[in-house]
């Protein structure tokens, strides 16, 4: 690890004044940014730990519900509101990590967490994403967790955050705030797709924060569910994931439609043509299957991870009767 | 006064220091002056180090030392008059900063010696180094055409046979052909393999993690040409080994080096990153079993073929096949075992070498044979038992297998099994039986022991063994207390250090036979040292009485205990039968495992709590094995690309629901004087088979390569 200095400002201004000069970077829970600090990933000369910022809390607003980036997982998991509105969220965030990840684990840094790809987690193989223009090792390596949508030729990097497979079907927006003032802009516009530059995840700016997150309240919201599978049952990320909100009318049938995918994508993603075409439909694994069938459109599986596209469209329809089932 | 200690289920005497955080473990020892090492691992599979430019390293702030085959001091490493058994049995052992050569990715190649971790860290990332890379061997299929029987060792039969099995396999009415593929598995013990390496003078003292502290002592006089007794071997705890801490690997002499070009104490602690690479693994294994049995499923022909991945410079075997050839009564067997050299580090034995892989397929191709038979697999177990070993024709010194078959397929209500495979659906889940028999050898060897009787009327013993976590601390303080008479919480039990008297192994599952017998021989010795002293003295005032009467501080008398006749004259194995019960979501690849049991006999049972606890965390094992563990290779770079805890998967909580280990009574009185046979090795035999096998009862299908992970399982 290289040496750094440190500091932690209660002041914001200063947090960010700190976070844009080149080589600094923030640590929140710290439980990825110390990862990759140790195994050489990222080798900032300042840290700025924003703990001490006040950016922690939940509230339940007009607009539905806002989560500070500094709360951490296991307080947003046992909020009552986040549990009977959208709980899809709390899912997800159960499912991640272990407990005493999710004690230390914020809200904005999971949003930001590197990718598990096995090579860019490897300092001793080529990478992309770690070291521009060095190749990809996984688009014909171990490439079992890697994404089947929205890669590229330099670039099949995995989001792996499930919590923003929940948020994104959900229509969050990210409330930042940086150098240049405050922003808010949707979730599914946070992060950017790898093309030509992997090594660019997030369209955030240097000092850039993430302040918090507004869920918006919708029936959907409350009529939601999270399924995500892997390798073991616990204490792992998704080989595929599935959000799922939906809203019925008086007849039982489809009257609108949350979707978004897990452990497939480059970046969170969300299946808006699915949405669209899931209106009307009945609740049963007859009527979702041919809708489901879609979303396999695009995918561009390697050889070690094309069981997911398949698994992909089981795990929707199981998601989406889950979602039934919500009273 | 007479103590039944042995038997008892008495808690660990070592609990409290562990739970308080002041057991002591290799990396925490700190001495004064203490320098700490990181280590430079090679990138590339195979070539050669054309230049090695430490400039930047050297500069680096704290930086003491950099240490390469460049300017590294030559080591004689004499020749050895008998190779360690904990070594493989032929090849050239990969010397320290020697040459140029690199053999495997991951190799040390370097270590740079700081006064802080973050500055050796650091710096050694600092070091440029540059390749002529060569051809390497980094696919195992490929690489088969290369394979080739291991020398022949009588612990590790290759080819083994009688009969003519090939002939008797083309006439059988009922013939199956199956084959399994293990991916390479690793110990991923939770204490990372460390070292503390002090010179004072000519002398060295090593804080190391060890299953063997006299073997590590050993290697390293043989590696700098010192006389043994110049080195001391502390190793007091060890946080969990499975086998990954018999031998002694390259960093202990890494450490040792550093220790003496730094002219300073030195600590090498390796990384989880680094474990993959710097000591072994269980190796990659294909194996083909055909069995030819008449339509009443009685075995008439037994094949064993297994094929398993070792280094380019040492020829790493295990007994696959051992196991095999005594499990079933068949008139004509035939075995081979070859080994497969690769641009890796050599593997090593993990918990229930080659046996757990051997079993693995014959358990699974017995799975096969049932269903051609049409019976129930228990019962063509039994339709095949072995009264005496068929391979050594001798007779068990004791076998109740049977009673295990009986006493799990009871408490695990076998009955209940769906007849027809893929049959019972309950919801989404496809619910699926399995079981599979376990057996491992049970071995021992010379050992010693010192037991002395202090003022107080309690009693030291001690002897160089290891626990790694089985309680050999509390085992060894039973059998003590029940010898000499004296209640537990009165004797106390000293391991773990090289100076005390010899110790074999702590591996192979012997621990409790050796080292038990030689404390029961050393504690004996006392007691009639005792008696001779006059009157009949127990008990922690009758001892202190005798003393003091004799105006003595302690009394000490040694045990040695060595193997007679009996290997000789018994063939001597544990057994244990293994139930699984497996819920499979055949449209998610979801696999749920709400019950493992195992049955196990294994000769007298010195402690009940520690020895379910031994078998429920081998069964865990099993279950890695079966369902999550794999080393995901990369042969472009001969690396295990998932050198981590977060993506080499243990089971974690959630995966183990219900684990339960029962015993069947049994009294063995040839095997040792304690009549016990080992039991840490067995509960993980048979795990994986009978998991596999379960999956096949659920879904139909037979998955034939492990871990049995979702996309395997999507219908
Ligand atoms: C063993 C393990 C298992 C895990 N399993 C899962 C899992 O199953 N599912 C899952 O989704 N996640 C999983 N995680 C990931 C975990 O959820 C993330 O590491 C965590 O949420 C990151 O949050 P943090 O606060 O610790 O971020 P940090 O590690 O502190 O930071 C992560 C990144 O975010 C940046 N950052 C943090 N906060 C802000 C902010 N407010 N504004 C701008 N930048 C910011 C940091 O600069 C850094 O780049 C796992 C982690 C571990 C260690
Ligand atoms: S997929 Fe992306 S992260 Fe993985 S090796 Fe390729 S470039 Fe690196």
């Amino acid at each position: 690890m290289q040496p750094f200095s440190y500091s932690s400002p209660a002041d914001p201004r200063v947090a960010m004044a700190e976070a844009a000069v080149p080589g600094a970077e923030v640590l929140a829970g710290g439980t990825d940014m110390m990862q990759l600090m140790k195994e050489g990933q990222r080798s900032p000369r300042h840290v700025v730990d924003i703990n001490g910022l006040p950016y922690r809390g939940i509230a339940v607003t007009a607009e539905g519900i806002r989560i500070g980036a500094l709360t951490r997982l296991s307080e947003a998991a046992e909020d009552q509101a986040l549990r009977q509105g959208w709980p899809v969220v709390v899912e997800a965030l159960e499912a991640s990590a272990s407990p005493q990840v999710r004690n230390l684990a914020t809200m904005g840094g999971n949003l930001l967490q590197r990718t598990r790809c096995l090579y860019f987690r490897d300092w001793a193989t080529p990478c992309n994403k770690r070291q521009p223009g060095s190749g990809c090792p996984a688009l014909d390596g171990q490439n079992r967790n890697n994404a089947v949508f929205g890669g590229s030729d330099r670039c099949i990097a995995t989001h792996a955050s499930d919590l923003a497979v929940a948020l994104v079907a959900l229509d969050t927006l990210v409330l930042t705030e940086g150098p240049n003032g405050p922003r808010r802009l949707p979730l599914a516009d946070l992060h950017r797709l790898p093309g030509d530059s992997p090594q660019v995840e997030t369209v955030l700016q240097p000092g850039e924060l993430i302040t918090a997150l507004v869920i918006p309240a919708s029936a959907a919201a409350r009529r939601s569910r999270y399924l995500k599978l892997r390798d073991r049952a616990s204490f792992e990320w998704a080989l595929v994931s599935a959000a799922a909100g939906i809203d019925l009318d008086t007849g039982g049938n489809i009257r609108e439609a949350r979707l978004a995918v897990g452990g497939v994508g480059t970046k969170p993603w969300r299946l808006p043509r699915i949405e669209q075409a899931l209106i009307g439909a009945r609740l049963s694994p007859e009527a979702l299957r041919p809708v489901a069938e879609l979303a396999g459109e695009g995918a561009r599986p390697r050889n070690g991870n094309a069981f997911k596209v398949e698994l992909m469209k089981r795990a929707i329809v199981r998601a989406l009767l889950a979602a039934g089932e919500v009273t | 006064m007479s103590v039944a200690a042995i038997g008892q289920p008495v808690s660990r005497v070592d609990g409290p220091d562990k739970v308080r955080g002041t057991a002591r473990y290799a990396a925490d020892f700190t001495l004064p002056g203490l320098a700490h090492a990181a280590v430079v691992q090679a990138t590339i599979p195979q070539g050669r180090i054309t230049a090695l430019d430490d400039s930047l390293a050297r500069s680096a702030a704290g930086v003491i030392a950099v240490i390469s085959h460049v300017n590294a001091p030559r080591l004689p490493y004499r020749p050895f008059q008998d190779r360690p058994l904990v070594d493989p049995q032929s090849g050239d052992q990969l010397r320290v900063f020697q040459a140029d050569r690199v053999l495997f990715n991951g190799q040390p190649i370097a270590v740079v010696v700081a006064e802080t971790l973050e500055q050796a860290t650091l710096a050694a990332t600092l070091l440029r180094v540059t390749y002529t890379p060569e051809r390497a061997i980094t696919q195992f299929d490929e690489a088969r055409d290369l394979l080739k029987p291991p020398p022949a060792s009588a612990s590790k039969p290759t080819d083994l046979g009688w009969g003519d099995a090939d002939a008797a396999f083309a006439v059988q009415p009922l013939r199956t052909d199956s084959s399994v593929r293990q991916p390479n598995e690793f110990h991923a013990a939770m204490e990372p393999h460390a070292t503390v390496a002090a010179w004072d003078g000519d002398r060295l003292t090593l804080y190391d993690k060890t299953q063997w502290v006299d073997n590590d002592r050993d290697e390293i006089a043989h590696v700098f040409g010192i006389p043994p007794e110049h080195i001391r071997v502390i190793s007091p705890f060890v946080g969990g080994a499975f086998g990954s801490a018999l031998r002694t690997w390259p960093h202990v002499t890494v450490a040792a080096l550093a220790a003496r070009v730094a002219g300073r104490p030195v600590k090498l602690v390796l990384t989880r990153r680094e474990l993959f690479s710097a000591v072994g693994y269980r190796p990659l294994t294909v194996q083909r079993v055909r069995l030819g049995a008449d339509r009443e499923g009685r075995l008439a022909a037994l094949i064993q073929e297994a094929s398993a991945q070792t280094s380019i410079y040492e020829d790493y075997s295990e007994s696959v096949v051992d196991a095999p050839a005594m499990l079933y009564a068949t008139a004509n067997m035939r075995s081979a075992y070859r080994v497969v050299p690769m641009n890796v580090n050599s593997p090593c034995p993990m918990r229930a070498p080659g046996t757990a892989t051997g079993v693995l397929a014959l358990e699974t191709a017995m799975d096969e044979l049932a269903e051609a038979a049409g019976v129930d697999p228990i019962e063509l177990r039994l339709r095949n038992y072995a009264e005496t070993d068929p391979h050594k024709n001798l007779p068990f010194s004791s076998k109740s297998l049977r009673q295990c078959y009986a006493l799990g397929a009871e408490a695990f209500g076998w009955t209940n099994r769906p007849p027809k495979p893929a049959s019972r659906q309950e919801g989404s889940q496809l619910v699926g039986y399995g079981m599979a028999t376990a057996v491992y050898h049970t071995n021992r060897a010379a050992a010693s022991a010192r037991a002395t009787m202090l003022a107080d009327g309690t009693a030291l013993v001690q002897s160089a063994a290891s626990d790694m976590g089985p309680g050999t601390y509390t085992a060894m303080t039973q059998v003590a207390a029940e010898t000499l008479g004296l209640p537990v919480a009165a004797v106390r039990f000293e391991l773990g250090d090289s100076e005390l008297p010899k110790a074999p192994v702590h591996g192979g599952s012997m621990t409790m036979a050796s080292v038990g017998s030689a404390v029961q021989a050393a504690c004996l010795a006392l007691r009639d040292k005792c008696r001779s002293l006059g009157g009949n003295a127990e008990g922690i005032e009758g001892y202190r009485a005798l003393l003091g009467r004799h105006g003595l501080d302690r009394l000490s008398a040694d045990g040695q205990a060595a193997p007679g006749d009996e290997a000789r004259r018994f063939s001597m194995y544990a057994f244990g039968a293994v139930f699984a019960e497996l819920r499979i979501d055949p449209e998610l690849g979801t696999l749920r495992l709400p019950r493992l049991l195992g049955a196990y006999a294994a000769g007298r049972i010195v402690n009940p709590t520690i020895a379910h606890s031994q078998c429920i965390g081998g069964m865990v094992g099993g279950i890695g094995m079966a369902l999550t563990e794999q080393g995901m290779w990369d042969p472009r770079f001969g690396r295990v690309m998932n050198a981590s805890l977060a993506d080499y998967l243990v089971p974690v909580n959630a995966d183990v629901p219900k684990l339960d280990a029962l015993f069947v009574e049994e009294q063995d009185p040839h095997v040792n004087p304690l009549g016990v046979k080992g039991l840490a090795e067995i509960a993980l035999v048979g795990v994986a088979p009978a998991i596999l096998n379960a999956v096949y009862n659920a879904t139909g299908r037979r998955i034939r390569e492990l871990p049995v992970t979702p996309d395997k399982l999507l219908l």
